[in-house]
């Protein structure tokens, strides 16, 4: 085992409310759409999944499948040495049915499939079993820093050497049953709105949305790697002001960069109006820098800062921001270093820093 | 170089008892926590035998200290009493200066309120308070903000190893030079959603579990939490606390065989076993005792049993499962194991695998059935398989051995 300093984002793979699962395509043509829930783009699975396992397959882990399969390929990964996840609800479709036929049936006339299929690790375990990878396979499920988690632990697989290769994805599906409860409590917006109308109209709430994004992490770059994963922070705010600011000094010094030298900030806003003090905080810091955001294109979840990790992947590599992700446009600025700054309802924050290879 | 990783501190709470201690005497006196379920609300309730523990919700609270206007789920309870007991036996509270996380395991998250609750939450607001606490960070935030921890925090779901790999990840983090020390373990309330969903797999015992058995004959559930205290060396410099053991290694694999079943060969379990082997630097001859995995199952154990036998080619530690004990704690299983295994190895004791009394025709050798003590033990592994394939195995091994 050797110390391997760098780490290579070598493949991608993305299902979301936008049209993602091709790599040769980004962003050109983009879904706006009224409404306060987004959901994805569904591939036809049978591209991806035998028919016969497919019929009793939870969409997540069918999300799952189809977005590591387009990243191993992406990658030219046959056999990862990890798989690692981050989900902050898990497989939902399959929690929800058999909970409500357990309280529908009053626990009689039970079948297991939607209780085997209920728990967390479920997307990685089946990546594993159809790819029949007996290698390291965990799964982190801390809301806002789920995916998060499993990147900091990819990269510490990579650096000592236990790995060359891992597969690493974020993940979350939004039901019916989830948008209604997520909704009492407050976190969508009453009323359909122009989704890309979000930031123009702060309001109370954000849109709901759900995706599920991989990437194929590698200490050996392939011969055209997406991005180099430099560093990740998870790290949390009392209401103290200035920490914000504190927090980013440090970690871009620990990370060898300035405020100076970041070409483009992607910024996880979410148009909500309870949570939009910490985005202006960040983005006020950075004058000379361009904007993205992605939270119009993607909705709103726990692991939403995997779409995130794809849109800075794929703006590095093209050395492009879509139009539809600009804030402010950053001119004809290359794009060398990129920081990614997302928080879950004031409470998860993370840093996630890539450069260019 | 990888620091050295001690465990310096304990907790739990179990059907066993609500500290180390208690649990350590119902160990003694072969105390089985397993009995008639009283706290849960099920259908299920004259039928199956479970671990629970003793206090209800209620008692639960005061036990702990918490206020009650905030929403508690019975998983938050539990794991905010055993991290605390490890916080406060390793004197974390002391040392401001070490960079500490916590990182805990579980899988059924709020459910036990939300399972109450959910037609309240699909239809009208009046429960909307237990809504933000069902899924699986809640707990963990909770024990987070009891303790008063503010640093690195994340929470693990892998299942029935949980737990393990939570200790596991700690001492990554802290090798990777991320933590100076780690609350590292797991918890997990019984509810009505997995007793329900074991009972749909038909893999509960009613009677009291018997693993390795010719008879078996399933699982029975427990709950409750456990949590050790790691530190590096360079943190115990600091502390100065007493080592209680080392952790030397730990392999992580997947089976990748089915989402439930174990292969009959025991592929994944062996694949663990052996990366903690490996890491651990340690011959196979030289492991003293196995805390099987051992849940009862016709499958898991003729697994187990199959991939140890692959693995210790030689000589055959003593093994065996504690799950008659404490039941299948299922996410906190990892953690209260690995104490298990750790207070063997302190007071020279193997723990007997209750219930046992016809050999498994299948394999060529027998767990321990009766205590065994007086032994001098150097190492033991804790083997711990969960759902999906997702099989971990620990390594602690007594402290200034070489």
């Amino acid at each position: 085992m050797t110390a391997k300093n760098t780490i290579y984002i070598n493949g991608l793979g993305n299902v979301s409310p936008q049209k993602t699962a091709d790599n040769n395509r980004f962003l050109d043509e983009v879904s706006r759409v009224e409404s306060n829930r987004l959901a994805c783009f569904e591939p036809n699975y049978r591209d991806f999944i035998s028919p016969d396992i497919l019929r009793r397959m939870g969409r997540l882990i069918k999300m799952g499948i189809a977005s590591s399969r387009i990243c191993l390929e992406d990658a030219g990964c046959r056999m990862p040495d990890a798989i690692i996840t981050g989900t902050g609800l898990g497989c939902m479709e399959d929690t929800e049915k058999f909970l409500a036929t357990l309280i529908r049936n009053k626990e009689e006339l039970l079948t297991p499939t939607s209780f085997i299929q209920s728990t967390h690790n479920t997307v990685s375990a089946q990546i594993a079993l159809l790819l029949k990878c007996h290698n390291y396979n965990f799964t982190y499920v801390h809301r806002g820093w789920s995916f998060e988690s499993a990147l900091i632990d990819s990269m510490i697989q990579l650096k000592n050497g236990r790995s060359v290769t891992v597969l690493a994805g974020g993940m979350d599906e939004l039901t019916n049953g989830s948008f209604e409860i997520s909704r009492r409590l407050g976190l969508w917006r009453r009323k359909p709105v122009d989704t890309f109308g979000l930031f123009s109209h702060p309001a109370k709430g954000s849109i709901a949305g759900e995706g599920s994004a991989f990437f194929l992490l590698s200490s050996v770059p392939s011969h055209q790697p997406y991005a180099i994963l430099d560093n990740i922070l998870t790290f949390s705010l009392s209401n103290h002001n200035k920490l914000l600011p504190s927090a980013l000094s440090s970690f871009l010094e620990r990370s060898g960069t300035t405020i100076g030298e970041i070409d483009l900030v992607v910024c996880g806003m979410n148009g909500d109006t309870s949570s939009a003090r910490h985005d202006k905080e960040l983005t006020g810091l950075f004058l000379n820098s361009g904007i993205a955001a992605w939270k119009h294109l993607s909705g709103e979840y726990m692991t939403s800062s995997s779409f995130g990790l794809w849109l800075a992947s794929m703006i590095m590599k093209h050395q492009v921001v879509p139009e539809a992700a600009v804030v402010r446009s950053m001119g004809d600025r290359p794009i060398r270093t990129i920081l990614m700054y997302n928080h879950y309802l004031n409470l998860n924050h993370s840093f996630i820093l890539i450069r260019k290879p | 170089m990888p620091s050295r990783i001690f465990v310096t501190g304990s907790g739990f709470i179990s059907g066993l008892g609500n500290n180390v201690q208690e649990n350590l005497t119902s160990l003694l006196n072969l105390r089985s926590g397993i009995g008639p379920i009283r706290h849960i609300d099920t259908v299920l309730k004259d039928e199956l035998a479970v671990s629970e523990v003793a206090m209800t919700n209620d008692e639960l609270m005061r036990y702990a200290g918490l206020n009650d206007q905030s929403a508690y789920s019975r998983n938050a309870m539990l794991g905010i009493i055993a991290a605390s007991e490890a916080f406060s036996h390793a004197h974390l509270h002391l040392h401001k200066g070490l960079r500490t996380g916590l990182i805990s395991g579980t899988t059924v998250g709020g459910m036990d309120e939300c399972e109450k609750y959910y037609q309240d939450f699909l239809t009208n607001d009046s429960k909307n308070r237990f809504i933000d606490i069902y899924d699986c960070a809640d707990s963990t935030e909770k024990i987070a903000d009891h303790l008063g921890l503010r640093g690195f925090i994340t929470t693990i779901s892998t299942a029935c190893s949980s737990a393990a790999n939570s200790i596991q990840f700690a001492s990554r983090m802290m090798n990777a030079g991320k933590l100076d020390c780690a609350v590292a373990g797991g918890t997990e309330a019984l509810t009505k959603f997995h007793l329900n969903g074991f009972n749909a797999l038909k893999i509960l015992d009613k009677k009291p579990c018997r693993p390795f058995d010719a008879s078996r004959n399933g699982i029975n559930l427990g709950e409750g939490a456990a949590y050790l205290v790691l530190e590096t060396e360079e943190a115990n410099q600091r502390t100065g606390n007493p080592v209680i053991c080392e952790l030397v290694g730990y392999g992580n694999a997947c089976e990748a065989f089915h989402q439930t079943a174990s292969s009959p060969d025991g592929t994944g379990a062996y694949l663990a076993m052996k990366k903690a082997l490996d890491m651990s630097g340690e011959s196979p001859d030289s492991i003293d005792y196995i805390n099987a995995h051992g849940t009862g199952t016709d499958n898991n154990d003729l697994s187990e049993g199959r991939a140890i036998e692959r693995l210790f080619t030689g000589k055959i530690p003593y093994v065996s499962s504690t799950k008659p004990f404490t039941g299948h704690m299922t996410s906190a299983a990892g953690s209260a194991e690995a104490i298990i295994s750790i207070l063997g190895l302190q007071k020279g004791i193997i723990w007997p695998n209750m219930n046992f009394s016809t050999p498994m025709p299948e394999l060529k050798f027998s767990v321990a059935a009766k205590m065994i003590r007086d032994l001098d033990i150097n190492l033991v592994m804790s083997n711990s398989f969960g759902f999906g394939g997702n099989n971990s195995s620990l390594i602690f091994k007594k402290y200034g051995i070489h």
